[in-house]
């Protein structure tokens, strides 16, 4: 047997390691475990992908006994795929957040935010790699309280209450999700993703449990990655936690549970399956309403990280839609979307923060006046996120949204309601993140702001040219990638 | 600018507004109303208290929420709505339930080649004569290892909410704990001298005996757990600390962690590349058997013991 066939193992295990180890360690020497972990993870996950496109997919036996008696795991282009992208993301967003974290959180608990951001890591290569429901649930519940963790490590008044209200809405989803599983498991007799899709095809009779379990984990998967009418936890989660949590939040803990989906719809309820059920017509619907609802709500907004973190909503209907159209396309486009919206959510985060640091801390637009200026890499950064998310050409987000367009044309009834509600959605777009980039670039004279050090300056300017640089080639490059994702979709079925 | 109109004309349209707003400079007070500092007023105390009494009486009025029609209503409308909610889930699940497998049938589709395995080789392949010990920690040992970091993420969130790592000074909080934590009620202290021990012993029997009958780490430390904050109520966080400290805890804590870890990545490493691992299942029935099981299990029953003690220890006081 290869070797490579093992690193799916080897990052669990490593992340959970790294994680106990960092309680013993001291603040300097857990960050280096945590950047030194995030690394070799991608580069794993990077391999297990080179792997895959060569030799095809492959399971994993965890132990001594086959699959359905004892735990699988399973790699595929994809699933190495999303492995790295999502190390990539979070050792950026790690380092750009790294100089807020030590401002905002006490010093005794930064080794702790160390060991919750490996668990984390962990979780999220447990999701992608799972081939076995139970397991993928065991793990969305590390993710749910290591998330609740990164939320209120900064202590005030306003991260308590946004993990509170994450939690409890989190824990529906994780309620739900597990009802959904048990009856699967009632109706089929496994909890292999494999077993069960068999199983299914060959069934007759229990529909009625099958369609009410698939509504039970597709919503609960909806609450935690915050689709439209289950965003309420949403914006104080994004908008009040120090920065490096929020960009992990919104770019990879939702995806995560977007991917945990796609991979459910593919590998335990077969896609044709799913498509004859109405409950692919509702996250439809629900996709759009995010689209506008979730715009609406970011015009409203006065500062400027709720607004952010009010797009997400937007965003992730996009890629509800997408899941929502039912076809190939369709489901590309929205995987894509992950990619994109993860790439370019984070950055945002990114440099919203370096703006506010030069507008005297505060994150009100009259204040953020000419902030531009002041920070010239965060102003640059901020245009470039704004105009990918916008969907202006050579951005990632202009990529998906074509993809979203070419998706949509020819699907009879869900044609016309989808294009128009992407471009009414591009307009609102334009309208909140232009009025920002137009603000910071908005000239003043006063100049009395306090300067940043050129040492952070260097890793912070890194930090976001490597992002624009991520977005950039998304945009360009896109060819190659979708066909890595067609491809790895593929596999799926 | 526009051609067309003059600027006066100009200042009086949407377009004019929206630049402005734009340009942030929208302030439709500035140049229109004619401002100067009040006159300042002068009032005698028994006015002052006067006035004082109406904000507290006005404020009462707004945040008083019974006074607010509409928030009243949306509270009613609210409470109606997620009641027929629940009334309408409730009646979905228990139709679904109506069309699942009849419990107890031998036709259930749950009762196929893998409970089958399960029940009639467990003991055989695993060791164990616990068969969920067996299928737990052996079959699909990899679920329990997420499990058992479950629980070390939710010490590490509590921890982080409830530790207090102010330093107070020296004095002032031994005196304070002096007052607030450390007990005197001499029928606990007896009554706990004598369950304690028994406890105590009684976990160890549990867990050690995990694989042989009911019983395993979750459950036996969960009653370890219970002893020593039976014991900390009755004696006190000084004469706790005496054996268990915070150090002690991350050491076990870590060090049964990162023994699960290890062990299960050499054995599933081991299956997966169908290596030979050299551990024996031993005679099943005697209480060096079973494998990985025996060890595995010590090692979550001092995860969740201590898990335990640290959440009683951290909501009672912010710390060890």
């Amino acid at each position: 047997m290869d070797f490579v066939k093992n690193f799916p193992l080897f990052m669990i295990v490593l992340c959970l390691l790294s994680s106990s180890t960092s309680t013993l360690l001291k603040k300097e020497w857990a960050r280096i475990v945590n950047t030194a972990l995030i690394v070799i993870v991608g580069v794993m996950s990077y391999m297990v992908m080179v792997y895959c496109q060569a030799n095809g997919s492959f399971t994993y036996m965890m132990g001594h006994f086959p699959a359905p008696w004892g735990n699988e795991v399973r790699g595929g282009v994809l699933e190495g795929f999303m492995g790295a992208f999502f190390c990539v993301i979070m050792l950026l967003s790690m380092l750009g957040g790294h100089k807020k974290l030590f401002d905002e959180v006490e010093e005794t608990k930064h080794n702790l935010y160390y060991v919750l951001v490996d668990l984390l890591l962990c979780s999220l290569i447990a999701l992608v790699y799972t081939n076995d429901l139970f397991t993928a649930y065991v793990f969305i519940e590390i993710n749910t309280i290591s998330a609740c963790g990164l939320i209120m490590i900064r202590q005030n008044g306003r991260t308590i209450e946004a993990a509170v209200r994450y939690m409890v809405m989190s824990l529906l989803g994780s309620g739900l999700i597990l009802m959904g599983i048990c009856m699967i498991y009632d109706i089929t007799g496994h909890l292999l993703m494999s077993n069960i899709k068999e199983y299914i095809e060959g069934m007759n009779g229990y529909s009625v449990p099958l369609l009410v379990s698939i509504a039970l984990m597709s919503v609960g998967l909806a609450i935690k990655s915050a689709l439209f009418p289950f965003h309420a936890w949403l914006p104080d989660a994004y908008g009040y936690s120090t920065v490096s949590s929020a960009a992990i939040l919104s770019s990879l803990v939702s995806k995560g549970y977007i991917f945990l989906l796609i991979k459910i719809i593919y590998r335990v309820i077969g896609f044709d399956v799913y498509k004859g059920t109405h409950i692919i017509d509702v996250l439809f619907i629900f996709g759009l309403m995010g689209m506008i609802f979730g715009s609406v709500s970011a015009i409203r907004e006065n500062d400027v990280r709720r607004m952010i973190a009010y797009s997400s909503v937007a965003q992730i209907g996009y890629i509800y839609m997408g899941i929502g159209m039912g076809t190939e396309l369709g489901m590309s486009a929205s995987v894509f979307h992950i990619l994109s919206h993860g790439a370019t959510k984070s950055l945002l985060f990114i440099a919203a923060i370096g703006l506010t640091e030069v507008s005297g801390g505060s994150r009100h637009f009259e204040e953020l006046t000419g902030a531009g200026y002041r920070n010239k890499w965060s102003g640059i950064a901020f245009t470039v996120g704004s105009l990918s998310m916008v969907g202006i050409p050579l951005f990632s987000g202009f990529i998906s949204k074509l993809l979203f367009a070419q998706a949509a044309v020819g699907l009879s009834g869900r044609m016309l309601p989808a294009l128009i509600v992407l471009g009414i959605s591009t307009i609102l777009n334009a309208i909140y993140f232009l009025k920002t980039v137009i603000r910071i670039y908005t000239p003043v004279e006063e100049t009395e702001f306090f300067e940043l050090h050129s040492k952070q300056i260097k890793r912070y300017a890194t930090v976001l040219a490597a992002f624009m640089l991520l977005n950039v080639f998304l945009g360009v490059m896109s060819e190659p990638i979708t066909s890595l994702i067609t491809a790895g979709l593929e596999m799926f079925s | 600018m526009s051609r067309l109109k003059s600027s006066e004309e100009y200042s009086r349209t949407k377009a004019f507004k929206f630049f402005r707003w734009l340009g942030g400079s929208k302030d439709p007070y500035i140049d229109t109303v004619e401002s100067r500092h009040p006159e300042e007023e002068k009032y005698t105390d028994e006015e002052l208290e006067k006035i004082d009494e109406e904000k507290r009486l006005s404020r009462e009025k707004a945040y008083d929420l019974g006074q607010n029609k509409y928030l009243r209503a949306f509270e009613c409308a609210y409470k109606i709505l997620a009641a027929l909610f629940c009334v309408f889930f409730a009646f979905v699940l228990i139709y679904n339930v109506s069309y699942l497998p009849p419990s107890g049938a031998a036709e259930r589709p749950v009762n196929n080649e893998v409970s089958e395995r399960y029940i009639e080789k467990g003991l055989e392949e695993t060791g164990a004569v616990n068969i969920v010990a067996g299928m737990i920690l052996d079959y699909r040992a990899f679920d329990t290892l997420g499990e058992s970091h479950v629980l070390f993420t939710a010490t590490i969130t509590v921890l982080i909410l409830m530790r207090l790592d102010k330093k107070k000074d020296e004095k002032g909080d031994k005196a304070d704990r002096a007052s607030r934590y450390e007990p005197y009620d001499v029928i606990l202290q007896v009554a706990a001298a004598v369950l304690v021990p028994v406890i105590m012993i009684f976990g160890i029997y549990v867990i050690l005996n995990g694989h042989i009958s009911p019983g395993g780490g979750f459950s036996g430390g969960a009653i370890i757990g219970a002893g020593l904050i039976l014991y900390l109520n009755a004696f006190g966080f000084e004469k706790t600390e005496r054996f268990f400290t915070e150090k002690l805890y991350k050491r076990v804590t870590f060090g049964s962690l990162a023994f699960y870890a290890l062990a299960k990545c050499y054995s599933f490493f081991c299956g997966a590349n169908h290596l030979e691992s050299g551990i024996s299942t031993g005679t099943p029935g005697a209480i060096i058997s079973a494998g990985l099981i025996l060890p595995l299990n010590i090692a979550v029953g001092l995860v969740v013991a201590c898990t335990m003690y640290a959440f009683y220890a951290h909501f009672r006081k912010g710390g060890f």
